[in-house]
Parts: structure tokens; C-alpha cells; sequence
């Protein structure tokens, strides 16, 4: 196999340091905002006694959740052995150590006790998925980080494909748990299926592979590196059959819950008279994260230009972020159902819809871990050589059946 | 606030009985000149909570009376919770709930709390075991070790805990609380552990409408457990198996 050369980033372009500047502004007021609900308590927030997790878990369950399939295209290269992604797989891995961090740190900075992150990590209650969880995040970064050194390291380079298939398993693992974190709420009726997990799975592969795809773009065409078609047309594939995996898992999640008559008012809720959870549904995660996307990039003149598969992408990350929106709070908008048949009304909100508005607070934690993984990833691609110089120009198989690499994801 | 021997005493016969691993947590400050050094108080020395006992309650709705809220009064006075004037993060460890069947049309009016489950859901996902459920059955959370998760909220099917949204002042020595923690219905504890019922429950009494009883449910010669044996009752939820210590009548 012919080698590859990896560069480090030049750091001369004016550029990198604008948008350093940027992201670091952006983790700042991030930071700034959880000092802000600490001090105050959360009340300043849009949270509630009803509304108990909000915006910043949607953005760390979706940053979670994507890490974990950011992996895939490093999983597909090692694993699976196919060559064409295995310059690419630093970067992968990379992705995913950043966007797991990112999504953590959102997490524990909307503790109400963040300061107490390390009685998290010696009491544990091993009864608790959530304490489960703990384990398997920390485990996956020293896993990645270990997968990388073997990529690194030239001596080491024989050991990547069982560091690889470690990490390949792990993040099945930590995806399936974070899946059951919701799994495990039986009382809430969004979240009494079994399937909640697998769609978590998928919902990881696409989300990741869509971040993976906008990152890959900017840094070859921002560092001017020769971005050869073929390998984002094999993405574009992946990023298809995920999106519309998801949406099928989606529906199935929603026929398994209409099975169940004393669901369906959950069900009604999502899908038809929940106002903004319906909308968000339908407009945002079906249809602009799902449907349109879909359009995109089986089309053959559209997918071709690099700027729809931006779009795409875009699109399928902004659907994401609606979909963990409404599993997180649609489900507890919805009332919990203490006396079935009764009309119930107390002062504690009881048979009521509850109402949650973000507030800028939450919504500039979130972002500001977002900004944090991407921080991550630029300042390591610049101290170490993650990127290869030039992507392409081997002969590969062009005729590849794509479903075994999906499969293989 | 009680002498610093009385509450190292305490401590002691607190980490015996409950098992735990608190004797750091105990140091730590819950809020500014809070310390909180005694949640579930103990029993004399020479009486741990034991797991003969399994404490509950009884809801007798036919008794309860629409628009009363005595045992709601009772209950935040006993643990000094005010409002703040925002409902929707107010602190409640009561409540009252209103009920109309669809059908018929006839209403009910009951209290809602924490149920104590047997089986609890919020002991179950707490990751650090700040929820935890004492031998006698009462559903406490350590608050020393409670890092503000929510997840035993979400777990909850009766959202019987709080968040604590806001700094607070003018705190109970008995019952202290922090910012940034969960907390819920701890069945009185400290009152319990001093043979004395409930706040609620004594309230309910003295009102006149003894909609409330409290007892020993493995005791088949106590007071609650002859009018669980006398009464139909149910568990609210009983779907979910949880064996809660709350029961419910008339409803
Ligand atoms: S009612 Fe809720 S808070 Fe109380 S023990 Fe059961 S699950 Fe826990
Ligand atoms: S909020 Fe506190 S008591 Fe509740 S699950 Fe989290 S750590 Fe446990």
C-alpha cells in the first residue's frame, strides 16, 4: 500500500487565527453562561420542576451521540480494512475524542452541582446506567486515544486494527447506553420502547458522519489540501443510507408506540397537536433533516456539487439537533399520567401540558461546546498531523457496493 | 443548630446505620454557613433504623376535603419552604391534586408526595447513590452527594422531587437544604425518628379530617396496617410494580 503523508496545519493563514479567535470567544461565553446559572441557581434558565433537562442536554446528548459516529469512518478503515478511509482516519478519531469532550462538558457544566464532578466519579451507584455511562465516556477516550497513538506511532501502526476493533465495539456500547439512559425512564411514555436504543445508534452514524463530512470539506479546502470526489461521494453514500435509516427507525419507533393503546396520547401529542414539538418534528427533523437531505443526495446533478453535500449536511445536523429536542423535551412536556382517565389539576402543574422556552443562558452553553469540539480538533490538527496532504488519486474500486460499508458502520 | 458533640454523635450513628462511605461528604458546606450535617437524623444510639419496620402511609380520599390544603401548609412550614413566586421552580413536597373522572364526572381531591417506593425508580438511576432508600423504607436523598443530575427526577413517575433552583435563606436547622440539589418528601424523617408522625399527617388530624394515616406497614397490630386490611386501597401506578408506601383509598 502506498503511504500516506499526514501535515500538520501551516499556521501562518490569518484565517486559523480568526476562527480560533472565534471558537475561543464562543467557549468563553459558553463558560460564562454556566458560571451565570451556577451563581443564580437554575431558575434563570428555562428549566423547570416539569422540564427538568433542557436545551444544554440536547446539545450534549446530540454532541454524545455524534462522537460516537464521527468514529465510523476510522471504524471502516480499520475493521473493515478498507483503505480508501484509512488516511482519514485520524481525523475520525479526532472528531470523535472532541465532539465526546464537548458534549461532556455541556453535560456537567448543567449540573446543579458541577463543583462536586468528583463525587461523580467515586461514589458510584452500579445500579445506574447513568454511573455506567461515566464509565464508558471516560473508556472511549482512552480508548480513541490509544487507537491513535497506534496510528501514530510507526512501530505501534500493526496494533491498529485491535485498538480499532476495541473502539468500534466500545462506541456500540456507549451509544446503546446513552440510548438507555431513556430508555430506562418506564413512567414517561415517549420513552417506554426497547427501540430507543438502536435509533440512537443510527441516529449516531448519521449525525457524525454529517459533522464528519462539514469538517473534512473546510479543512481541505481551507488548507487549500486536494480533496479528490470519490471519497466524499463514498461519504455522501454512508450519510444516505444513515439518513434514511433513521427516518425509518423513526417510524418504526412511532407505529411500536401507536401499538400501545395508553400511548397514544403521548404519540398524539408528538405527531399532531403538540405545537412546537409537532413542528419541530415535522418540519425540522423530518423534513428539513431528513427528507430534503435525502432529496439532496440521491440526486444525481445536485449531490455531484460539493455545495449541495454542505447543505445536506448542514441540514441533517440542524434535524438532529430537533430530533434529540423533541425525544428530550417533547417527552417531558407531555404530562405524566398519574390517573388514567381523570382529568387531573393541581398546583405542581399536574395533567398540564408544561411549557419550556430556551433561555440564552442554555442555548450559549450549548453552542459553546459545540465551539469547544471544533476548538479541540483545530488546535490538534495544528500540533500534530492529523490530515494527510492530499486525498485521492488512488486507484480504488470504484464499484463498491456501498451496503457492505454501511453495513460495516 | 444542636451542639457540634450532639451532631458528631449523630454523624457517627447516621454512617453506621445508613452504610455509606459519607464521612467526607459529611464536611462539605451546602450553602454559604450552611452545614448539613444530619438529613436522616438517627435514632437514639441504641436504636438503628431497622428493617423490621416498613414506614407508609394511607390516603383516605373519601375524607380529604376539596380546597383544603392544611397537610401542604404543614409540610412547608416543617421544612421552610417558601415560595418564591415562581411556580414553575417552586419547591413542593406536597401537593394536592384535583381529579374529575371523564366519565362520570365525579371529582376527587388528594394529596400527592413522594410514595416511597419499595422498588424506586429514582434510587435505581441516581449515579451516585445520593437517593437512596433507608432499611425502614423511607426514600431519602444524601445531599452531601447529590450533584444536581435530575435523573431521579426523570425517573419519578409521580413527580414527587424538586430541583433547587435559587439560592435560599432562612433555612430550617432541621431539615437544611442547598441550591443545586434534589430533594423530595423524606416521610418526616426526623420527626419519625423521634416517635412523632408526620407534619402532614398531624395536621390533617387536627383539621378534623384524618384523611391521613401513618404507620408501621409490617406491623399487622399498627394503626395503618388495620385500616389497610379494613379499607380497599390501592398504589397509584400499580402498573409499574413499584410496592409504594403510600396507599390510596376512595379513589
Ligand atoms: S415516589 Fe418518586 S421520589 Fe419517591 S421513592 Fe418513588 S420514585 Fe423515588
Ligand atoms: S439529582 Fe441527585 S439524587 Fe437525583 S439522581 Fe442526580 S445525584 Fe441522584
Amino acid at each position: 500500500m502506498r503511504s500516506v503523508r499526514y501535515q500538520t496545519l501551516a499556521g501562518q493563514s490569518g484565517g486559523y487565527w480568526i476562527l480560533l479567535a472565534v471558537l475561543a470567544v464562543l467557549v468563553a461565553m459558553g463558560y460564562a453562561a454556566a458560571h451565570y446559572m451556577e451563581v443564580n441557581g437554575h431558575y434563570v434558565t428555562g428549566m423547570s420542576n416539569q422540564i427538568v433537562w433542557g436545551t444544554p442536554h440536547v446539545f450534549a446528548v446530540f454532541l454524545i451521540v455524534a462522537a460516537s459516529g464521527a468514529l465510523n469512518t476510522a471504524s471502516i478503515s480499520s475493521v473493515f480494512g478498507k483503505s480508501d478511509y484509512k488516511s482519514l482516519a485520524r481525523l475520525s478519531a479526532l472528531l470523535s475524542v472532541a465532539l465526546l469532550v464537548g458534549g461532556l462538558i455541556v453535560l456537567v457544566l448543567d449540573l446543579g452541582r458541577p463543583e462536586r464532578l468528583i463525587v461523580a466519579m467515586t461514589y458510584y451507584n452500579f445500579k445506574s446506567i447513568f454511573a455506567w455511562n461515566i464509565f464508558l465516556y471516560i473508556g472511549f477516550l482512552l480508548v480513541v486515544a490509544i487507537y491513535l497513538w497506534m496510528m501514530f506511532e510507526p512501530r505501534m501502526n500493526k496494533f491498529g486494527k485491535s485498538a480499532g476493533t476495541v473502539a468500534f465495539i466500545w462506541r456500540f456500547v456507549l451509544t446503546t447506553g446513552t440510548g438507555s439512559i431513556f430508555g430506562f425512564l418506564v413512567a414517561r411514555q415517549a420513552y417506554d420502547a426497547a427501540i430507543m436504543a438502536p435509533l440512537f445508534i443510527i441516529m449516531s452514524l448519521s449525525f457524525g458522519t454529517a459533522i464528519f463530512l462539514l469538517v473534512l470539506i473546510a479543512a481541505f479546502e481551507w488548507t487549500g489540501r486536494p480533496l479528490d470526489d470519490d471519497i466524499l461521494r463514498r461519504l455522501k453514500n454512508l450519510l444516505a443510507i444513515f439518513v434514511s435509516a433513521v427516518l425509518y427507525m423513526t417510524l418504526a419507533y412511532h407505529l411500536t408506540n401507536l401499538y400501545a393503546t395508553e400511548h397514544h396520547g403521548v404519540e398524539r401529542f408528538i405527531l399532531l397537536d403538540g405545537g412546537v414539538y409537532t413542528t419541530m418534528f415535522w418540519l425540522f427533523q423530518v423534513i428539513l433533516g431528513g427528507v430534503v437531505p435525502l432529496v439532496i443526495l440521491f440526486s444525481p446533478t445536485l449531490s455531484r456539487t460539493r455545495g449541495a453535500l454542505i447543505a445536506a449536511s448542514i441540514l441533517v445536523v440542524i434535524g438532529g439537533l430537533a430530533q434529540v429536542y423533541v425525544i428530550i423535551i417533547g417527552a417531558q412536556a407531555f404530562p405524566l399520567v398519574l390517573f388514567p382517565g381523570m382529568e387531573e389539576n393541581s398546583t405542581f402543574f399536574d395533567g398540564a401540558v408544561n411549557s419550556y422556552t430556551p433561555s440564552a443562558p442554555e442555548i450559549l452553553l450549548g453552542i459553546g461546546g459545540i465551539a469547544l469540539a471544533l476548538l479541540i480538533a483545530v488546535v490538534a490538527m495544528r500540533v500534530l498531523p492529523f490530515l494527510p496532504e492530499r486525498l485521492g488519486e488512488q486507484p480504488s474500486a470504484t464499484s463498491e457496493p456501498v451496503a457492505a460499508e454501511a453495513a460495516a458502520g | 443548630m444542636q451542639s457540634t458533640n450532639a451532631k458528631s454523635k449523630m454523624n457517627c450513628q447516621r454512617r453506621k446505620f445508613i452504610g455509606r462511605a459519607g464521612a467526607a461528604a459529611a464536611m462539605l458546606t451546602l450553602a454559604p454557613g450552611v452545614r448539613l450535617v444530619d438529613l436522616a437524623l438517627a435514632r437514639p444510639a441504641d436504636e438503628p433504623a431497622s428493617d423490621k419496620v416498613r414506614w407508609g402511609m394511607l390516603v383516605d380520599a373519601t375524607k380529604c376535603a376539596q380546597g383544603c390544603t392544611e397537610c401542604v401548609d404543614a409540610c412547608n412550614e416543617e421544612f421552610g419552604l417558601e415560595g418564591m413566586g415562581r411556580p414553575k421552580t417552586d419547591a413542593q413536597y406536597i401537593r394536592k391534586i384535583d381529579l374529575k373522572d371523564k366519565t362520570t364526572g365525579k371529582r376527587y381531591s388528594l394529596p400527592m408526595l413522594c410514595q416511597h417506593c419499595e422498588t424506586a425508580p429514582c434510587v435505581d438511576v441516581c449515579p451516585t447513590g445520593a437517593s437512596f432508600r433507608r432499611v425502614d423504607g423511607i426514600v431519602l436523598v444524601d445531599k452531601h452527594i447529590c450533584i444536581g443530575c435530575r435523573y431521579c427526577m426523570m425517573a419519578c413517575p409521580f413527580k414527587a422531587r424538586s430541583f433547587i433552583h435559587e439560592n435560599l435563606t432562612n433555612q430550617v436547622p432541621e431539615a437544611p437544604r442547598g441550591k443545586g440539589t434534589v430533594e423530595s418528601c423524606t416521610f418526616c424523617v426526623h420527626r419519625v425518628d423521634r416517635d412523632r408522625e408526620p407534619a402532614c399527617v398531624e395536621a390533617c388530624t387536627r383539621a378534623g379530617h384524618e384523611a391521613l394515616v401513618f404507620g408501621d406497614m409490617n406491623d399487622p397490630g399498627s394503626g395503618l396496617s388495620q385500616r389497610l386490611r379494613e379499607l380497599p386501597n390501592r398504589q397509584i401506578r400499580a402498573d409499574l410494580g413499584l410496592n409504594s408506601g403510600v396507599r390510596y383509598h376512595g379513589v
